[in-house]
C-alpha cells in the first residue's frame, strides 16, 4: 500500500474529484488556443514540411541523395529509427511495467507517455519506409499470397520480424491508449457546450456511459491489453537489436544486444517523458498533478537504468577484449575509443553512463532546470549510442580496403528534423484535443494518496 | 455553347445536318486512317462500339502506360549466321597506334558487345588489356563524327573527295610538299597502299609520329647491331629480370604479351619450385615496380649512372672493359650477382627514351649473353617506328612554307606534341589540312577537312606487330555512320575503283600467299586467315646479328633539383581514350585514383613540404594539379600522368585532368617522359581526388597472405598458417551444411600470378553492364564495379611492398547476406551461387552491411537514361554496347558479381543440346577469359580433376576472411615473393 506519510502525496493542492475533471477537460473545452501553441505548431509544422521535402527528394531522385556509400549503407535513417523506437518505449513501459509494479504515481503521466509512444513509433516507422531503395515495392515484406512462385519472405531475417514487431506494437499501443481515453472522451462529451465537439467526442467515446458494467469491462479490457502488450515492450527492441546482433559486422555481432537495447529504449523513453512532462506541467500549470515527486521518481529510475547502461558498455568492451578477435578489438579499442568517431563514442559514455549519476544527489533531483538539461543530454547520448553502433562499426569492417567514412546530407537531416516536427506537432494536437491525463485513474488514487481535508466530495 | 455527345451515328448524322458548321460538336474520339465517308457510311452500333472500344483503348494505352511501346520486327530474310540470342564471334585485331592485341569480337544481333583475347595468337594469346576491353565502347561513342566535315560543317563524301583531289593535284603541280602524318603503321597492306599513294603523289612525304616514341632503342640497336629495330623479348625465359623505368606489365610496348610471359616464369603450379626474380629500378611506383621482388628508387638523372655502375660491376667480374662513371649510392651488387648467376637467362630493359641508356642496356645484355635467349633481334617488334627527327623535319618544312598540305591519320599532335604551339601557328599557313580522326579532336578542329575513319570494329585491316606474324581485322558491324576507312579514302583519291577490302585481299594473294606452303588455294588460305584472325610464317631462327661495342658514358646525376617523371596510366595511355567512361572510371591499380591526373609525391617529401593529399600545387608557375601521396616515389622526384587535359575529346573526357605533354624532356632530339627539372609551389587550394581506397595497409590482418620462395620450397603452406588454424577449428553451424549434387562453382585466384593490371575490371564491366557513376560518386564511395582491385602497402612508408588483390563476390556457401534479406531477394542456388533476384530486391541494403567483403553494390540513382549520369547508358548509341544477357539494374536495387551466371547457363545449355557432359574449362568467366596472367581458374569444385580443384589443392589455398566461416567458393593462392626472407 502506498504510504503517504513516508512518500508524500501524489496529487497536491487538496483536489476534489470535480477539480480533476475540470483540470483535465478545461484545456480541451476552452475556445481560445494559447499563443505558445500556435507558435509551437507553426515551428513544428515547418519542420515537418522540410521533412516532407526530404521524403520527396529521396523518393524522386534516389537514395543517392543521402550520404551513404557501398561500405556504410545504413546511416542516419537507421540511427533515427532506433532512436525513435527507443523513445516510443516510454508509454508502454510506464503503463505496463509501473502498473504491474503497483506504482501509483504513473497515473498522471501514463496517458501522455502513451501518446508519445504512438507518435514516436510512427516517426520511427517512417525511416524503414523511406530507407528502402524501392519504396514502391515495399509491400514485398508482407507475407501475402502471391503469384511469384518461391519468392516468399525470408523468416530468417530480423528485418522481416522487425516489420512485424513494429506494426504489432503500434497497433497494440494505439488500442491501449485509445481504450484508456474512452471514459475521458465521455466526460468531455458531457461537459462541452459546442455541438460539434459533442458529436466528435461522442463518437470517440463509443457511447461510454460510465455504468458499473462498463467500468467492469473497461477494467478487464485494460488488464488484458496490458498483459498482451507487456511482452511487446521487450520484443520490439529485442528484434531491433537483432537487426544488428544477427550481422557479422564487428561491433554488431553481440549477444548482449537484445537486453541492452531494451534497457536503452526504456532509458531514452523515460528521459523523453521527463523532458516532455517538465514542459507540459509548466505550460498547463499541472504542477499539482505532475509533482516534484513524480520527477524525482523518474530521475531515480533513470539513475538505475543508467547504471545498467554503464555495465552494458563495460561488458561490451570486456567481451571485445576477451574474444581475442583482432577485428572486435579494433572496433572497440581503436576505432571507437580513439578513432575518427571518438567524440561520438565518448559523448555516448558520458551522457548515458556518467551524467545521470548526478541524480544520486537530492539537490540535483530537486533542481528542475538541471533535471531538464540532463534529460535532454540523455536523449542526445542515446542518439550517439545508435550512431556509434551503426556508423563506427560499418565504416571500418573486415577489409581495410573497403573502409569509408560517412557524413549525412541535407536530405537526411531534413528527414530527421521532419520527424521531430511530426512528433512535436502530433503531441501538440494531442494536448489540444485529447485528454492528457486519465481522470478516472487520477480519481482512483486521489483518496489514498492525497490528504483530502474536506469531506464534501463531488462525484462526477 | 454546350457540348453535345452523339449516342449513335444516326443521331450524329442528324446533328451534323443541323449544325454542319459546328465543329465543336464533333466527337472527341476518332480513328486515324478512317476517312469521313467511311464513318458516314453504313455503320452499325457494333461498329460504333468497336470504334469506341478502340478509341478508349488507344487513349488509355497512350496516356496510362509509362513504358513506351517498342516494336521488334523479325527479320524477313534472316541472314544464315544470325540467330537472335546466339552470339557470333569474329576474329579481329586491335591496334590503336600504340598497342596491339589479337581479339575475338562477340556480336549479338549484329552488334559488337564484348572483346575477348584470341588464343590463336602466339603473341597476345588469350589476354587483353583494359584498354582493349574498353575499346568496344569507342564504337558507340557519341563524339564520333557522323560524316565527313568541311570547314566545320558536315558535308558529303563526293564534294570532299573532289575538293581534296583538286587540292592534291594543285599541290602536286606546284611541287609543294604534302605531309602524311600517321601513327606507327603495322599493317603491311596499308604500308603498301601508302607507298602507292606516294607513287602517284610524289610530293607526299609520309612520316610516322608516336606521342611516346622509342627511337633511342632503335638507334641504339642500329649502333650496336646495325639494325634499327625493337627486339622481341622473352620474359618467360629470364630467371632474373632487371627493369629500369620500364613498366612492361602495365604500359610499356606490349604489356599483354609481357604480362603473360612474366607470369609464366612465376607460376608455382604442379609442385614447381622455380620462379623468376624481378628487380625494378624506377622513379614512380609503377605496376611493374609494385610486382617487383626488389625495388629501388632512382631519380631519372641517376638512371644512366646506375646502369653504368651495374655494367661496370658485371664487366669487372667477367673481365670486360670498364667505363668511368659518376658515383651513385644505389646498390646494384645484389642485382649484379643474380644477373651473373643467370647468364643467358636474364634480361635487362629500360623504358627510357635515351640513347646513352639504351646503349648501356644493350651492353649489359650482350655481356650476359641474353641475345638469342631472352632477346630476339631476328623477329623484331614493329610497334613504335616514329622518329622525332622526321617530325622535326616536317615541322620545319611547314614553317618554311615548303609544305602545302598535311594529312593526319590516327595522330593528334595538336594535343600531344611537345611543340604544339609552333605546330598550331605553322598549320594556319597550310592550304590543305585533312584529318582522318573519328572525332573532332584537337587536331581535327584545326583542319579544313575531316574524313572520319571507321572504327576498327567496322574495318578491314591486317597487322604485323612482330615480324613474320600477321593478325587480321575484319568488320563486325556495318559502319554506323557515314564514315569511311582511311585506306578507302586514300584509294578514292588515287582514283582507284576498288575498295580496301579487295586491295587487302589482292595484296595478300600477290605478295604474302606465295610465301606460305600450307595452302594451295588462296581462297582456303584467306578463309583460314579470316577465321583464325592470325597467321604466322615459320619463324626463322636466324643467328643474332653480332654486337659492336660503343663507348658508354653516363651524365652526372643532378642534385638538389626536383625532377619530373611523367608516366602513362594503364587506363588512359596517351589520351586517346579520354572520352571512354569505362577507362576514366577505372581506378589506377597503384594509386586507386579515378577521373584525374595528379602529382605523386613521396610521403617524406610531403612531410617536408607540409603537403597533404589533395593540396593543390603549382608546377613551373603554370600547371595547377592536386597532390597524391605515393609511397615508393623516389626522393627528389614527382610524377604526373600524361593523357589527361583533353579539350576536344567529347562530353566525358573534356576537362578531365591537365595535359602535361609540354613538360616532356626533349634532349638530343629525343622525347623522354623522364627528367624534366621543375619547380613546385604549394598553393592554398585543395582539389578533391576520387580514390576508391582510402586506407592502404592491412592492419595486420591475414588478407593477402604471402611468403618468400625459400620458405615456400621448405613448406608449400608457408605464410598460410591461418588456414591451418581454420582447418583445425571446430566446424560448427546452426544452419545445415550446404550440399551440392552436380555442380559447385568455384573460382581460384593466384595472387602470385595476378599483377593487378585491372583488365578484369573492365572485362567485367563490359560483360555485366556495370554502370559508370562519375567522379563525384566515386569520391562518395559508390563505384559500381563488381570486381575491384584492392591494393595494399606493407606500410605507408617510403619503400613499401605492394599487394594487389582482385575481390569480387566470394559466393559464400554460408553467406551472411542471404539470411538477412527480408524478402529473400538473394538466395543460394543449388550450384553454390549466391544469386540476386533484382526484381525482388527492395533495397534495404542489409545484405551490403552484412557482406564482410563489401562486394555488393547499390544503385543509388537511376544510372540509365539519367542526364546526371551522362555516360554511355544515357545515350541511344552508347546503350548498344549493353549485353542483352544481363539485366540492366534499376534504381534502388543491390547488385553484385554472379560468377557470370549467364555464361554458365549458356555453356550448360550448349552441353545439354549436344547431349554431353559439361567439359572443365568450357565455362570462362569474363574476368578469367581475358586475364593476361592466367591468374584466375573457374570450374566445378565437386570435380576433383577440374582446373579449379587442382589449383585449390595446394598448401597455398585459402579463403578470404575464412575465420568468419562464410565458406566462400572463391579461393586465393598465397603470394610468393622471390626474395631473401
Amino acid at each position: 500500500m502506498y504510504n503517504i506519510k513516508a512518500r508524500g502525496v501524489l496529487i497536491e493542492g487538496n483536489k476534489r474529484y470535480h477539480d480533476i475533471t475540470r483540470d483535465v477537460t478545461n484545456p480541451l473545452l476552452s475556445k481560445t488556443t494559447p499563443t505558445w501553441w500556435w507558435i509551437a505548431a507553426f515551428i513544428s509544422s515547418a519542420m515537418l514540411v522540410w521533412g516532407i521535402w526530404g521524403f520527396y527528394n529521396t523518393i524522386v531522385v534516389g537514395t543517392g541523395t543521402w550520404g551513404l556509400n557501398n561500405s556504410v549503407s545504413w546511416g542516419w535513417a537507421i540511427i533515427n529509427f532506433v532512436w525513435w523506437i527507443g523513445i516510443g518505449h516510454a508509454g508502454t513501459a510506464f503503463s505496463i511495467f509501473l502498473l504491474v509494479l503497483h506504482q501509483k504515481w504513473r497515473t498522471s503521466i501514463n496517458r501522455a507517455a502513451e501518446a508519445m509512444t504512438i507518435f514516436a513509433v510512427m516517426a520511427a516507422g517512417m525511416f524503414p519506409l523511406i530507407h528502402m531503395g524501392r519504396i514502391w515495392d515495399g509491400f514485398f515484406v508482407f507475407p501475402y499470397p502471391n503469384t511469384r512462385g518461391p519468392l516468399w519472405d525470408n523468416f530468417n531475417s530480423p528485418l522481416f520480424w522487425d516489420v512485424m514487431a513494429i506494426s504489432t506494437y503500434l497497433t497494440a499501443s494505439f488500442l491501449f491508449w485509445y481504450v484508456g481515453m474512452m471514459p475521458d472522451f465521455a466526460s468531455i462529451r458531457e461537459r462541452t457546450v459546442s455541438k460539434i465537439k459533442k458529436r466528435i467526442y461522442g463518437i470517440l467515446s463509443f457511447g461510454w456511459l460510465g455504468s458499473a458494467r462498463g467500468w467492469l469491462r473497461f477494467e478487464s479490457a485494460a488488464l488484458l491489453m496490458g498483459g498482451l502488450t507487456a511482452p511487446l515492450v521487450v520484443s520490439v527492441h529485442s528484434i531491433v537489436a537483432m537487426d544488428f546482433a544477427a550481422g557479422v559486422v564487428p561491433g554488431w555481432h553481440s549477444t548482449i544486444f537484445p537486453p541492452f537495447f531494451v534497457v536503452g529504449a526504456i532509458f531514452s523513453g523515460f528521459a523523453m517523458v521527463l523532458t516532455m512532462m517538465i514542459i507540459v506541467r509548466k505550460v498547463y500549470k499541472y504542477e499539482e498533478y505532475v509533482t516534484q515527486r513524480h520527477l524525482d521518481a523518474i530521475a531515480r529510475v533513470l539513475t538505475f537504468v543508467s547504471l545498467i547502461m554503464g555495465v552494458a558498455y563495460i561488458s561490451e568492451i570486456f567481451v571485445a577484449w576477451y574474444s581475442d578477435s583482432p577485428y572486435e578489438m579494433f572496433v572497440f579499442f581503436k576505432n571507437r575509443a580513439v578513432g575518427e568517431y571518438s567524440f561520438e563514442f565518448w559523448a555516448m559514455i558520458i551522457f548515458n553512463a556518467i551524467v545521470p549519476q548526478l541524480f544520486w544527489f537530492k539537490k540535483i533531483r530537486k533542481n528542475i532546470t538541471i533535471v531538464f538539461i540532463i534529460s535532454i543530454l540523455i536523449n542526445i547520448g542515446m542518439w550517439y549510442e545508435r550512431f556509434v553502433i551503426v556508423i563506427t562499426s560499418l565504416s571500418k569492417t573486415w577489409l581495410p580496403s573497403t573502409w569509408h567514412g560517412y557524413s549525412p546530407t541535407i536530405t537526411e537531416i531534413a528527414i530527421y528534423v521532419g520527424t521531430i516536427g511530426f512528433f512535436v506537432f502530433g503531441i501538440l494536437l494531442f494536448l489540444r484535443f485529447l485528454p492528457m491525463m486519465a481522470s478516472s485513474e487520477l480519481k482512483g488514487i486521489l483518496k489514498e494518496t492525497s490528504i483530502v481535508t474536506e469531506n464534501t466530495e463531488n462525484h462526477e | 455553347m454546350e457540348k453535345k455527345y452523339w449516342q449513335s451515328l444516326e443521331v450524329y448524322k442528324e446533328m451534323k445536318k443541323n449544325t454542319a458548321s459546328d465543329k465543336e460538336a464533333m466527337p472527341e474520339f476518332s480513328i486515324d486512317g478512317l476517312d469521313e465517308s467511311e464513318v458516314k457510311g453504313k455503320s452499325s452500333r457494333r461498329d460504333f462500339l468497336k470504334m469506341m472500344g478502340f478509341s478508349v483503348g488507344a487513349v488509355a494505352l497512350v496516356s496510362s502506360c509509362q513504358m513506351p511501346v517498342r516494336k521488334a520486327i523479325p527479320l524477313l530474310n534472316r541472314p544464315q549466321e544470325l540467330i537472335p540470342g546466339v552470339p557470333n564471334y569474329y576474329a579481329s585485331t586491335f591496334y590503336d597506334g600504340d598497342e596491339y592485341c589479337s581479339i575475338l569480337v562477340k556480336t549479338r544481333e549484329s552488334r559488337p558487345i564484348k572483346i575477348e583475347g584470341n588464343d590463336r595468337s602466339p603473341i597476345s594469346q588469350r589476354g587483353t588489356s583494359a584498354r582493349v576491353q574498353a575499346s568496344v565502347l569507342n564504337l558507340y561513342d557519341d563524339a564520333r563524327l557522323k560524316g565527313p566535315v568541311k570547314s566545320g560543317k558536315q558535308n558529303d563524301w563526293k564534294t570532299i573527295d573532289k575538293d581534296i583531289k583538286a587540292k592534291l593535284e594543285t599541290l602536286k603541280t606546284d611541287d609543294k610538299e604534302v605531309i602524311l602524318m600517321t601513327s606507327t603503321i603495322i599493317s603491311p597492306t596499308t604500308r603498301k597502299l601508302i607507298g602507292d599513294f606516294v607513287k602517284s603523289y610524289p610530293n607526299v612525304k609520309w612520316i610516322q609520329y608516336d606521342s611516346l616514341p622509342m627511337s633511342a632503342m632503335r638507334n641504339a640497336n642500329e649502333a650496336n647491331f646495325g639494325k634499327a629495330v625493337i627486339p622481341f623479348y622473352h620474359f618467360e625465359n629470364a630467371d632474373v629480370m632487371v627493369g629500369f623505368n620500364a613498366d612492361f606489365l602495365g604500359t610499356w610496348l606490349m604489356p599483354v604479351t609481357f604480362t603473360r610471359q612474366f607470369s609464366k616464369g612465376r607460376k608455382l603450379k604442379d609442385g614447381q619450385t622455380k620462379m623468376s626474380r624481378l628487380y625494378q629500378f624506377e622513379t614512380n611506383m609503377s605496376l611493374t615496380g609494385s610486382n617487383a621482388d626488389y625495388r629501388y628508387q632512382i631519380k631519372p638523372s641517376e638512371e644512366a649512372a646506375v646502369l653504368l655502375k651495374l655494367y661496370n660491376v658485371l664487366a669487372k667480374k667477367t673481365g670486360n672493359t670498364v667505363f668511368g662513371s659518376p658515383s651513385v649510392k644505389t646498390d646494384v651488387n645484389t642485382a649484379a650477382r643474380d644477373l651473373l648467376k643467370a647468364k643467358g637467362k636474364s634480361l635487362v630493359v629500360s623504358g627510357t627514351n635515351d640513347l646513352q641508356i639504351q646503349l648501356i642496356v644493350n651492353a649489359i645484355n650482350n655481356l650476359l649473353g641474353n641475345y638469342g635467349n631472352t632477346i630476339d633481334l631476328s623477329t623484331p617488334i614493329n610497334l613504335k617506328q616514329g622518329q622525332e627527327s622526321e617530325m622535326m623535319q616536317a615541322m620545319s618544312s611547314i614553317q618554311s612554307g615548303k609544305a602545302g598540305g598535311i594529312l593526319f591519320y590516327n595522330v593528334n599532335p595538336v594535343y600531344d606534341c611537345v611543340h604544339k604551339d609552333n605546330l598550331v601557328k605553322a598549320l594556319k599557313k597550310l592550304p590543305l589540312k585533312v584529318s582522318f580522326a573519328a572525332t573532332m579532336d584537337e587536331t581535327a578542329q584545326l583542319c579544313d577537312y575531316v574524313c572520319p575513319d571507321n572504327n576498327y570494329l567496322e574495318s578491314w585491316n591486317d597487322a604485323e606487330p612482330v615480324q613474320g606474324f600477321y593478325s587480321f581485322a575484319q568488320p563486325t558491324i556495318r559502319p554506323i555512320f557515314d564514315t569511311r576507312q582511311f585506306q578507302d579514302s586514300l584509294l578514292s583519291w588515287l582514283g582507284a575503283e576498288q575498295s580496301f577490302t579487295d586491295y587487302l585481299e589482292k595484296n595478300w594473294e600477290k605478295s604474302l600467299f606465295p610465301k606460305q606452303k600450307d595452302f594451295t588455294s588462296f581462297n582456303k588460305f584467306w578463309f583460314k586467315c579470316k577465321q583464325d584472325g592470325v597467321y604466322s610464317f615459320a619463324a626463322k631462327d636466324g643467328p643474332q646479328p653480332s654486337y659492336k661495342g660503343v663507348r658508354l658514358k653516363a651524365g652526372k646525376p643532378m642534385e638538389n633539383t626536383l625532377e619530373l617523371a611523367l608516366y602513362e596510366k594503364i587506363s588512359m595511355g596517351t589520351g586517346k581514350y579520354a572520352n571512354n567512361p569505362w577507362l576514366q572510371e577505372m581506378p589506377d591499380p597503384v594509386t586507386t585514383a579515378t577521373w584525374d591526373n595528379y602529382v605523386t609525391i613521396s610521403p617524406a617529401f610531403a612531410k617536408m613540404q607540409g603537403l597533404e593529399q589533395e593540396d593543390v600545387v603549382k608546377i613551373n608557375g603554370k600547371l595547377v594539379l592536386p597532390v597524391l601521396i605515393q609511397p615508393g616515389q623516389a626522393e627528389g622526384t614527382i610524377g604526373i600522368a600524361i593523357g589527361y587535359g583533353r579539350n576536344h575529346a567529347g562530353k566525358v573526357g573534356d576537362g578531365v585532368g591537365k595535359s602535361v605533354y609540354g613538360l616532356m624532356n626533349v634532349t638530343n632530339g629525343t622525347k623522354n617522359l623522364l627528367g624534366t627539372v621543375v619547380a613546385m609551389k604549394k598553393t592554398s587550394n585543395t582539389y578533391p581526388l576520387a580514390l576508391t581506397q582510402t586506407h592502404h595497409v592491412m592492419e595486420g590482418r591475414p588478407i593477402v597472405r604471402e611468403t618468400v620462395l625459400g620458405s615456400f620450397i621448405k613448406n608449400p603452406a608457408a605464410g598460410n598458417e591461418e588456414h591451418e588454424k581454420f582447418l583445425k577449428s571446430e566446424d560448427f553451424s546452426l544452419y545445415p551444411e550446404p550440399k551440392f549434387e552436380a555442380f559447385q562453382w568455384g573460382l581460384s585466384i593466384d595472387l602470385n600470378s595476378c599483377t593487378g593490371c585491372s583488365n578484369c575490371l573492365i572485362s567485367c564491366q563490359a560483360e555485366n553492364n556495370v554502370a559508370v557513376v562519375g567522379k563525384d560518386q566515386v569520391k562518395r564511395g559508390r563505384i559500381m564495379h563488381w570486381l575491384r582491385m584492392d591494393r595494399y602497402y606493407s606500410e605507408m612508408d617510403d619503400n613499401p611492398e605492394v599487394f594487389h588483390m582482385p575481390v569480387m563476390c566470394q559466393q559464400c556457401d554460408n553467406a551472411p547476406c542471404e539470411n538477412v534479406c527480408p524478402v529473400a531477394a538473394t538466395t543460394h542456388s543449388d550450384e553454390g551461387l549466391n544469386q540476386m533476384a533484382y526484381n525482388r530486391c527492395i533495397g534495404t541494403r542489409y545484405c551490403m552491411n552484412n557482406c564482410p567483403y563489401k562486394v555488393r553494390r547499390f544503385n543509388w540513382y537511376e544510372y540509365v537514361n539519367n542526364n546526371s549520369f551522362d555516360y554511355n547508358m544515357n545515350s541511344e548509341l552508347g546503350k548498344l554496347v549493353l549485353n542483352p544477357d544481363v539485366t540492366v539494374r534499376q534504381r534502388g536495387v543491390v547488385e553484385k558479381c554472379t560468377f557470370c551466371v549467364q555464361r554458365i547457363q549458356e555453356k550448360k545449355l550448349e552441353a545439354k543440346a549436344d547431349n554431353r557432359e559439361l567439359r572443365d574449362g568450357e565455362i570462362l568467366t569474363a574476368c578469367q577469359q581475358s586475364c593476361p596472367a592466367d591468374a584466375i581458374q573457374f570450374g566445378n569444385l565437386l570435380d576433383k580433376k577440374s582446373a579449379v580443384s587442382k589449383s585449390n589443392d595446394t598448401g597455398r589455398m585459402y579463403h578470404l576472411l575464412e575465420s568468419l566461416h562464410t565458406l566462400p567458393s572463391t579461393s586465393y593462392l598465397t603470394k610468393v615473393r622471390n626474395k631473401e626472407a
